[in-house]
């Protein structure tokens, strides 16, 4: 996110009235953090539409019992690590001393950023996936300490904001600065890899809906990263699950936040485009 | 940190049976799991959970290491009188986590 | 609840779903032997938690996939029939498994603040096999219930 935001000083002092303008890249007027201290996330209801555009999500490769822990947000365990997320966005952290919210407002601003991501950062052209540019954000905006992409606290913050963008479309760009990255990912999707020298598309696009053992395959669309998985009992990120992936087909992981890991997520976003966005979604 | 989250119905009648669902972050590590080098990882799981209404006791469980991470335990109470429901879940290794409910009751 | 005592060093140990938690890499599969659970072991702890009284089928309902989609995260509910007053409710409800490492699931203790005895969460299950409950009443009946529940080695990750 590029552009200029006023101080909004203590989340206590700001009240409903005042209202900041604060973002130079429109005229949409920023959401304050509100008063009561909490992140302003914005509420939207669990996704009821898994099937869009000709794709399907992987909640429908899902047993009912574990769609039903996806459709209510309080069986859903990944809300306790967006809780955690809500706590960190007000948190002031680092040597400028603040915290998401002192810049961003309420997190609710940045509904329809997370599924755009990744992309080219304008101010570095690299590929940044979110959690890049939430380390950026962090770095050279905050001068706070960047998150291990294997932590809690990175999965925390992702997980919430990309979860203010539910039930909007997957949205993310393959042309123009993309494009190369894109290319590269895509091939990255068709190479053979590991011992069992199988590539993605064998999996999620030759055989989705058919059983590897004892589990169905789905179509590989990524809509609902970060999620809860059940193997993990946790919250975990799209590099998490490639780190299961890669290792399924017993190749070599690649490290989390890496470049490679980054390409791949940005064609692997862009095959789920149209698709609703369903952090935290739940699967097995 | 740990956060629990607890959800009661919205309107509450008088005689209502309710339910109350209680979930909490905690790895519950079972005891069962080894780590790279080997070793079994020691057990830490929450194993024990009570539940009071307005300070009378009204249910608990003993927890073992085959409840699953970040437990989830949903009951039912009979909606009496308003006031508040008291949450305390005990750790293997004596420290708790606790939390309330305000329940309003028409 | 007693800690977990040492376990035997087994030769090799299947871990099915739960293992992955190893740090990085590679998933960690190793053979589980039959040794690791202790047959009969869940009968001796139901009986313990009753009193050494006898069940007798009915009354309590366990309602469980049939199919775990993954054994790490089973939802189980156990609900008793029972009017729940204060002259006949249900006491405690004991949950053991008979192929677990150790059978001991949980046992919830109601009162007939509760209104109803219906309590639902999440187990682990390591394989293939049967959850049993206990309901002890008030009138010092003791009541059980089965119900099986597959667990499968996921192809996708385990």
């Amino acid at each position: 996110m590029t552009g200029r935001f006023w101080m909004l000083g203590a989340a206590s002092a700001v009240s409903a009235a005042a209202i900041i303008a604060a973002c130079t890249t429109g005229p949409t007027p920023m959401i304050p953090l509100p008063a009561d201290g909490s992140a302003g996330s914005f509420k939207s209801d669990p996704v009821t539409q898994f099937e869009r555009a000709g794709k399907k999500s992987g909640f429908l490769f899902a047993t009912p019992e574990t769609q039903t822990m996806q459709k209510d947000d309080f069986d859903n365990p990944a809300f306790l690590l967006v809780d955690q997320g809500e706590a960190m966005w007000v948190k002031a952290e680092g040597e400028n001393g603040k915290s998401c919210g002192s810049c961003h407002g309420a997190v609710a601003n940045l509904r329809g950023v997370g599924n755009t991501y990744p992309k080219v950062s304008k101010d570095t052209g690299k590929l940044f996936t979110l959690e890049h540019q939430i380390n950026y954000c962090r770095t050279e905006r905050m001068k706070a300490p960047a998150l291990p992409y294997t932590s809690a606290n990175m999965f925390a913050l992702e997980t919430l904001v990309m979860y203010q963008s539910r039930g909007l479309p997957m949205n993310v760009s393959n042309e123009g600065a993309a494009r190369p990255f894109f290319e590269e990912g895509d091939k990255l999707y068709h190479t053979r890899r590991g011992q069992l020298n199988v590539a993605c598309i064998h999996c999620h696009e030759n055989n989705s809906g058919n059983y590897i053992r004892a589990d169905l395959l789905s179509e590989g669309r990524s809509n609902g990263f970060p999620l809860y998985r059940l193997k993990w009992a946790g919250v975990g990120s799209f590099d998490r699950r490639m780190e299961e992936c890669y290792g399924q087909v017993r190749a070599e992981p690649e490290p989390f936040g890496s470049e490679e890991l980054a390409k791949l997520q940005l064609y692997v976003n862009w095959r789920a485009n149209g698709l609703l966005v369903e952090t935290p979604a739940v699967r097995r | 940190m740990s956060t629990a989250r607890i959800r009661l119905p919205a309107s509450i009648k008088k005689g209502d049976i309710v339910e109350v669902k209680t979930l909490v972050t905690h790895t519950m590590e079972s005891g069962q799991r080894r780590d790279a080098q080997n070793n079994v990882i020691p057990r830490k799981i929450l194993n024990k959970f009570a539940c009071t209404y307005n300070g009378k006791e009204v249910f608990k469980a003993d927890l073992a290491a085959a409840i699953s991470a970040n437990p989830y335990l949903a009951f039912f109470i009979t909606a009496t009188e308003s006031g508040t429901l008291d949450f305390v879940w005990t750790d293997d290794d004596g420290s708790t986590i606790k939390e309330s409910a305000k329940i309003t009751v028409a | 609840m007693s800690l977990v005592s040492k376990l035997p060093i087994l030769s090799r140990r299947r871990l099915l779903a739960g293992a992955a938690g190893l740090a990085g890499g590679l998933i960690a599969v190793r053979d589980v032997s039959a040794q690791a659970v202790q047959p009969g072991a869940h009968q001796q702890v139901l009986d313990k938690a009753v009193g050494g009284k006898k069940a007798q089928p009915g009354k309590v309902r366990i309602r469980m996939p049939e199919i775990a989609e993954n054994g790490n995260t089973v939802p189980m509910t156990v609900a008793v029939e029972s009017p729940m007053t204060a002259a006949d409710h249900v006491k405690a409800v004991h949950i053991v498994t008979d192929n677990n490492p150790r059978p001991e699931v949980a046992s919830f203790y109601f009162t007939p603040g509760n209104g109803k005895a219906e309590v639902s969460t999440r187990i682990r299950l390591s394989q293939t096999m049967n959850v049993l409950a206990y309901a002890e009443m008030s009138d010092g009946s003791v009541w059980s219930a089965r119900a099986e529940a597959k667990v499968t080695i996921g192809g996708c990750g385990g």
